[in-house]
């Protein structure tokens, strides 16, 4: 199989050679790559607008004079928001949810790819079917919200966590991984050797699987992470809730009574609008650096997620 | 193991059970674990969803609320509210299908036939970062730029001459509408290319070979051999997405509403968090959570019939 790919991507460069001596630079390419320049800026021209906003002064903002480079720079309102504190403590308690998820969300989802993954396991249709059937009809908001509320989950930082760690997606993509990268043979003879099916699990299987592993981490993360829904269904405190959740009430806020809501001890000079730049940006910014070095990850498990799914 | 497999009946049946259980009683703990997780939160909803039948008054209870058989059924049916936000979400999420599918095709055919690696993989990385940023993030950083009087889009467009005053994007619910579709295709574009891109390196380089010593320029190259070689997967994606038509997402629509455009912006996932957790009517709210999961369901057991007959891999 490997041959074969290897044929395909020799094949591949012939054109590639091939398209470099037919074809010259043409208008075509000209205009494919402008439009995907332009495309790209709609993707970052936003965010350097917002920046620049949130670090320029009041009046030139006001002034409508802010487009890509700040004017009068000044940290005021970031450091109204870091005085005041909320937006700081909600994003450190986000991140700690997010990791409790996205560890328990990968421990479920092993402990359901896995076994799924072979094929000698008796009743595997019937525990696929069972564990796949929820994302397909779900019993509504209501029904739902009654649960939670009979668990005391409401109002709870583990309703953030424990309904959502078991994905059925991020475990098809998981089953369909573990079912083509290790041969059936390898696990095999490790049984021959007397090793238990968590040993072989343990020992060879997630060692084998660490670039899946690290994807659907990050599928859990991000989602985790995005995902604000939740807090506006199931949270009342202010204490307990996500980031996110905290910038949507904030920009509402802001957009409704034009003050945004932070308390008197952050002593807040920025107008409105400047202020809710940055705290756009205070949200946006550890995303946007992470990013890039994350982002072949997600890729990949793109990729694999198509196959199925 | 194999065996005593190979005995015939009943008792071969269960020895191999026996059999199984021994060797793989640990997957069988493993798999306990999401089993009662899937239990414990979603199918313990289930029974919940009785109280569409019912009266539901949250003060008495499953136990004392009274059962009025499909009157509440009757009475969303009737609900000019549930019309509205059935016809939006169905005309919302079919444009979002018709504007926001051939987009990614068209992005991917473009992206593969750049000759620069370098401008290419920067590109795809900077077009793939709306879908890493929450509808919050998305929502006010797209009420700045489209604000009438001080956003940058309508400066811009002022300042050179283009409009006179500001153009409501988002204020108007015409305008929202376009605004907002276009967001979502914005936002998936990127994303939804990586499936393409993948399936089109699958295509064989001979072919495009054979078809340039032919004379075929990279229109018909385009037409003839990178369109047909991915014609499975558009098929299967475009089948996948007519299943989830009655789904609309509830942090976009909450994040791109106000108080000018909730016309259009009031869909099914709207009316049932208005519904049920602003003003309590869970019973109607619970009603037509059933009517769409039931809806969402029949939709996706069709999309996988139609995908099988087509010859192509269903979802299921």
């Amino acid at each position: 199989m490997a041959k074969k790919k290897e044929e395909v991507v020799r094949g591949a460069e012939v054109v590639n050679d091939g398209n470099r001596a037919i074809n010259k630079f043409r208008i075509s390419d000209a205009v494919m790559m402008l439009i995907i320049v332009l495309l790209c800026l709609t993707c970052i021209l936003p965010f350097i607008h917002l920046l620049a906003k949130s670090v320029s002064g009041n009046s030139y903002v006001l002034a409508k004079q802010i487009s890509f480079i700040p004017k009068g720079v000044t940290f005021d309102a970031y450091t109204s928001l870091f005085k005041d504190g909320s937006m700081v403590y909600s994003m450190i308690y986000s991140i700690i949810v997010t990791l409790i998820f996205t560890v328990l969300g990968m421990i479920v989802c092993t402990c359901a790819a896995y076994p799924l993954s072979k094929k000698r396991l008796k009743g595997r249709a019937v525990f696929t079917f069972l564990l796949m059937f929820p994302m397909y009809f779900g019993a509504s908001l209501i029904p739902t919200y009654l649960l939670f509320s009979n668990l005391g989950l409401l109002d709870n930082m583990w309703v953030l966590i424990l309904p959502l760690i078991y994905s059925p997606y991020n475990m098809l993509i998981m089953k369909t991984n573990l079912q083509t990268s290790i041969p059936d043979s390898l696990e095999e003879s490790a049984f021959l050797d007397g090793a238990s099916n968590f040993q072989i699990l343990t020992r060879i299987v997630l060692p084998l699987s660490k670039p899946i592993l690290a994807t659907l981490s990050l599928f859990y993360a991000v989602g985790r992470w995005n995902a604000y829904a939740d807090n506006a269904y199931y949270i009342r405190s202010e204490n307990l809730k996500m980031i996110q959740y905290k910038l949507s009430q904030l920009v509402s806020s802001a957009a409704e009574a034009q003050t945004a809501t932070l308390s008197e001890a952050a002593a807040v000079t920025s107008t409105p609008e400047v202020l809710q730049a940055a705290a756009i940006m205070f949200v946006t910014i550890p995303i946007i650096c992470i990013y890039p070095f994350l982002q072949k990850y997600f890729v990949k498990g793109a990729m694999i997620g198509a196959v199925k799914g | 193991m194999s065996k005593k497999n190979s005995g015939g009946g009943k008792a071969a049946t269960s020895s191999s059970w026996k059999n199984s259980l021994k060797r793989d009683w640990q997957l069988y703990v493993m798999l306990l674990i999401p089993l009662i997780i899937v239990f414990v939160f979603n199918y313990a909803a289930y029974p919940g969803m009785r109280m569409a039948l019912m009266d539901y008054k949250p003060a008495k209870g499953y136990a004392g609320s009274k059962w009025v058989g499909l009157e509440t059924f009757q009475k969303v049916f009737r609900d000019a509210d549930f019309h509205r936000s059935l016809k939006n979400s169905i005309i919302f999420n079919v444009l979002d299908l018709l504007v926001g599918f051939p987009v990614p095709i068209i992005l991917a055919l473009m992206l593969n036939e750049l000759r620069y690696p370098k401008f290419k993989k920067v590109t795809q990385t900077i077009l793939y970062l709306p879908h890493f940023l929450s509808w919050v993030i998305i929502g006010s950083v797209a009420y700045t730029m489209f604000k009438p009087t001080t956003g940058l889009v309508n400066i811009a467009l002022m300042n050179m001459g283009f409009i006179s005053e500001g153009i409501p994007f988002l204020t108007e619910k015409w305008h929202w509408a376009v605004t907002y579709l276009l967001i979502g295709v914005w936002q998936g574009m990127g994303w939804n290319t990586i499936i393409y891109l993948a399936a089109i390196t699958g295509i064989s380089g001979e072919l495009y070979e054979a078809a340039m010593i032919d004379g075929a320029n990279r229109w018909k190259r385009m037409w003839h051999i990178t369109l047909p070689g991915i014609r499975s997967t558009i098929v299967t994606l475009l089948i996948m997405n007519l299943g989830r038509v009655m789904n609309s997402n509830f942090e976009r629509l909450q994040q791109f509403g106000n108080s000018q455009v909730k016309d259009f912006q009031y869909q099914l996932a709207i009316y049932i968090y208005e519904k049920g957790l602003q003003s309590a009517k869970f019973s109607m709210a619970t009603a037509v959570g059933i009517f769409q999961s039931v809806v969402g369901l029949l939709l996706v057991v069709l999309s996988d019939w139609v995908a099988k007959r087509l010859g192509e891999d269903g979802l299921l």
